[in-house]
């Protein structure tokens, strides 16, 4: 085992770590971060991300209208149904419209809004080239700084006593080293790639769900602090799920393989009956949910049907639909029931009452007689080809974290402060979204704690 | 289906990044792509030409290698690219030329310079011994007409052979003819081009293996794209002198054709040399190394072109002289005839993408 020394470690190397090791950095100590992926799969989910939600009083050049903080404050209220700490939520808006510019300065670059987001273009910038680009300019600027930083780089134990942590120990695949810090930021995400901890909450099913991120999030470190007398906050059975392409590889899959045609068909189980609404609201509001109503049905499979006028109303996946000249056919191909689907399908069909189709409204094409009925967009399914999408559920981000206050520093579970140890990103994010989620808030949440984490971690250090 | 593996390569990235659209704000590729749902030979021959290389898709990637996904644009693009200008090339049978292109074009260059150095030794005893620092020493050992002609020649042919190509690359892609006559997108394409607006990745430059984006490319590539226009007016200017004004060459130093000629053959050395060696400091996983022998030689020749002009300038009242010319004027003739089958159409093609995307921005804004 070797040895070294520092005045802040900073454990996990995504945006929260790398906020926390910029602001640490600038703030006059040395700051080492450690990353359990290789250098490729290095800042966790971030490399998926793609914007931030910050509030704003006026446009930008990026932003097309102001986005106060009692409007971001009333959208965390409504998303999370009011499980949110106030005092850190409150803290994090305002905090949010200084990171606008900040992490502009430490070389992140925005855009508008990318091609079929419009409906975020007031509320989130776009990293310009996405989230991997946004960690390769954090990256940069902390070498730059002189940070160091150490890839295939995990956890496995920490000398934490009595909210006070003297040292890491890291295992790395030469060796182990023992790593002395006069703070320590967590910063290592969340536990949705364990799966074994997915079954705790979930059961058996949860062998069928697939990983939308990074397969580095196995939560070591979130477990680890637990286990030794930190707080914890959030629901641990929650997790935030949304229904994907069941083709996807177990982990890593992201932006690519989701799916937003749900509204424009119905949706089967793989016993070819419909199970829920599908047009109950407008897609952005809902798609979070169906990761759930998947992972509910039997194997933990469902099947998106639609019809040829539907095909190119919704942004393109990477795997082409199952496509076929009649429903039976379909139902071949996805081996589901030939005459279940049948019925399912005419009995929909037969319940589609005359409306004027607008996919960008509430409109007036609904079913009537129909259980679970399909309350807009409803189109019959009539017009060869047929098409199907296989869906599993997709886990982004899990909730249960660890409890901290306003400067980022952990609480332990007997109430007391912890001495040296704070936490940003994902695996304290339960403290503001206990549940729910709103495009651009995690990345928030990463950038604002985590320089608050950083900061605090290294005024703490200097003492 | 498509023609070649690259093609098919090409659809299958352009399906994955149409399903993420991260990179529309990095250069004219993803935009085009997007508006777009599949992608046939053409459209891809179009994207292709399209890309300036710049790198920053393939770093900003989170699906490039090792990810399973394999996402790598810059590579398979510029397969797709060179590709694409052998099948462009007119007359088809010289297509050949772009494989091996390094070895082709040495052959073209030795076989040249040769030529021109039988003829000159042909032409004369008398030649070789007239004092160098006599007037019009040059059209003495070749007479302008011969030379004009010779060179004329070589120019309308290039010229020809570049206008049927880029006639095939039109019809490919399957744009009107009507677009290259209307004056906005062409203006806008001017722009970019002029400009190498879709080089700078995004806005922090080209991509290396030091992670370290930097400006370099672009600087090195102005240098070597103003210093060739300036030879070109060089050589116009003195086309005008001769015919209009009956002034006859060589010029003294501080005339136009000559200071034109020296500062555009002071970037044409230092232009190319950058670039080549920017070029090795690229992150070797996105180029396309089976075709670097192109690029070598096209660098080699502009560099060639621009070495022995101005040391037939600085030498030109010596001895030397004569060699000196056969050599220049050996290596200007092989860079002509040679032209439509090398690096050089990377900018015809990369224009006329750049003249169809602001076309496609107009009608679909």
């Amino acid at each position: 085992m070797t040895h070294a020394s520092v005045d802040v470690l900073v454990i996990g190397g995504g945006n929260a770590g790398l906020c926390a090791a910029i602001a640490a950095r600038r703030a006059g100590a040395s700051v080492h971060v450690v990353e359990a992926a290789p250098k490729f799969y290095r800042g966790g989910n971030t490399r998926h991300t793609r914007n931030m939600r910050c509030a704003h009083d006026s446009a930008t050049e990026i932003l097309s209208g102001p986005y106060t903080e009692a409007e971001f404050y009333e959208d965390l209220l409504r998303v999370t149904q009011g499980n949110t700490n106030e005092d850190l939520a409150r803290l994090m808006i305002r905090e949010s419209k200084d990171i606008l510019n900040w992490i502009v300065d430490q070389g992140v670059r925005w855009q508008p809004s990318l091609g079929g987001t419009l409906s975020l273009g007031r509320t989130n910038s776009f990293f310009l080239g996405g989230g991997r680009a946004m960690l390769n300019a954090l990256y940069l600027t902390a070498e730059k700084l002189g940070v160091t930083f150490a890839y295939d780089s995990e956890v496995v134990d920490l000398e934490l006593e009595g909210g006070y942590c003297r040292a890491a120990i890291i295992k790395q695949p030469d060796g182990s080293q023992r790593i002395e810090a006069k703070a320590v930021v967590a910063a290592a995400g969340g536990f949705e790639a364990n799966i074994d901890w997915l079954k705790e909450a979930w059961g058996p099913s949860a062998e069928n769900f697939l990983i939308r991120g990074t397969p580095y999030n196995r939560g070591t470190l979130l477990k680890m602090l637990i286990d030794k007398g930190v707080a914890e906050v959030g629901d641990p059975t929650q997790c935030h799920a949304v229904a994907i392409d069941a083709r996807a590889p177990k982990f890593d899959g992201g932006i690519i393989t989701r799916l937003d045609c749900v509204v424009f068909g119905i949706v089967v189980n793989n016993r070819a009956e419909r199970f829920y609404d599908e047009g109950e609201d407008i897609w952005p509001k809902r798609y979070a949910i169906w990761g759930r109503l998947v992972a509910q049905q039997p194997d933990q499979i469902a099947y998106i049907l639609f019809d040829a006028p539907s095909l190119n109303l919704f942004m393109p996946s990477l795997f082409p639909p199952i496509e076929a000249p009649t429903i039976p056919a379909l139902a071949e191909k996805l081996g589901l029931d030939s005459a279940g689907l049948e019925a399912t399908v005419s009995a929909f069909n037969t319940a589609v009452r005359p409306g004027t189709f607008d996919d960008k409204v509430l409109d007036d094409c609904r079913t009537e007689g129909l259980t679970p009925p399909k309350s807009h967009w409803a189109r019959k399914i009539e017009t060869a080809p047929f098409y199907a999408y296989p869906v599993r559920p997709g886990i982004t981000f899990t909730y249960l974290g660890v409890r901290v206050d306003g400067d980022a520093r952990m609480q332990m579970a007997d109430g007391k402060a912890a001495e040296n140890l704070f936490a940003a990103g994902e695996i304290m994010a339960g403290n503001v979204l206990g549940r729910g989620y709103a495009a651009g808030i995690g990345m928030t949440i990463g950038s604002v704690f985590g320089r608050i984490a950083g900061r605090e971690a290294a005024s703490h250090a200097r003492q | 289906m498509h023609a070649s593996d690259a093609l098919t390569e090409a659809d299958r990235l352009m399906t994955v990044c149409n399903s993420c659209r991260y990179c529309e704000g990095l250069c004219a590729v993803f935009p085009a792509m997007e508006m777009r749902r599949s992608f046939g030979d053409g459209d891809l021959n179009y994207l292709a030409n399209l890309c300036h290389a710049c790198g920053a898709c393939y770093v900003d990637c989170q699906f490039s290698p090792p990810h399973e996904f394999n996402v790598n644009v810059p590579k398979t693009l510029a397969i797709v690219r060179a590709e694409s200008w052998e099948l462009y090339a007119w007359p088809g049978f010289l297509a050949g030329l772009f494989r091996r292109n390094g070895v082709a074009i040495a052959l073209i260059t030795a076989i040249s310079v040769a030529a021109f150095l039988f003829l000159f030794m042909r032409a004369g005893d008398v030649a070789m011994v007239i004092p160098a620092d006599a007037p019009a020493s040059f059209y003495r050992i070749m007479p302008h007409n011969v030379m004009a002609g010779l060179f004329g020649g070589a120019f309308a042919f290039a010229l020809l052979a570049l206008v049927m190509s880029l006639r095939n690359f039109w019809l490919d892609i399957g744009e009107p003819v009507t677009t290259l006559a209307a004056p906005k997108p062409l203006w806008q394409a001017i722009r970019d081009a002029s400009t190498l607006r879709y080089l700078d990745g995004g806005g922090v430059g080209c991509f290396n293996a030091d992670e370290r984006p930097d400006d370099r490319r672009r600087f090195y590539h102005h240098l070597t794209f103003y210093g060739f226009l300036l030879c070109f007016a060089a050589t116009s200017v003195g086309t005008l002198y001769h015919y209009l004004l009956g002034r006859e060459a060589p010029y003294p130093l501080w005339d136009l054709p000559v200071v034109l000629g020296t500062l555009g053959g002071v970037g044409l050395i230092v232009g190319p040399i950058g670039l080549a060696r920017a070029k090795r400091q690229r992150l070797p996983d996105m180029v396309d190394k089976s075709r670097s022998g192109m690029d070598v030689a096209f660098i080699l020749m502009l560099v060639l072109t621009s070495v022995s002009g101005l040391a037939l300038l600085a030498l030109r009242s010596t001895p030397a002289m004569s060699g000196l010319l056969a050599l220049h004027l050996g290596i200007v003739f092989a860079l002509f005839v040679t032209l439509p089958y090398s690096r050089f159409v990377h900018g015809l093609y990369r224009f006329a993408a750049l003249v169809r995307y602001a076309r496609e921005r107009e009608v679909h804004r």
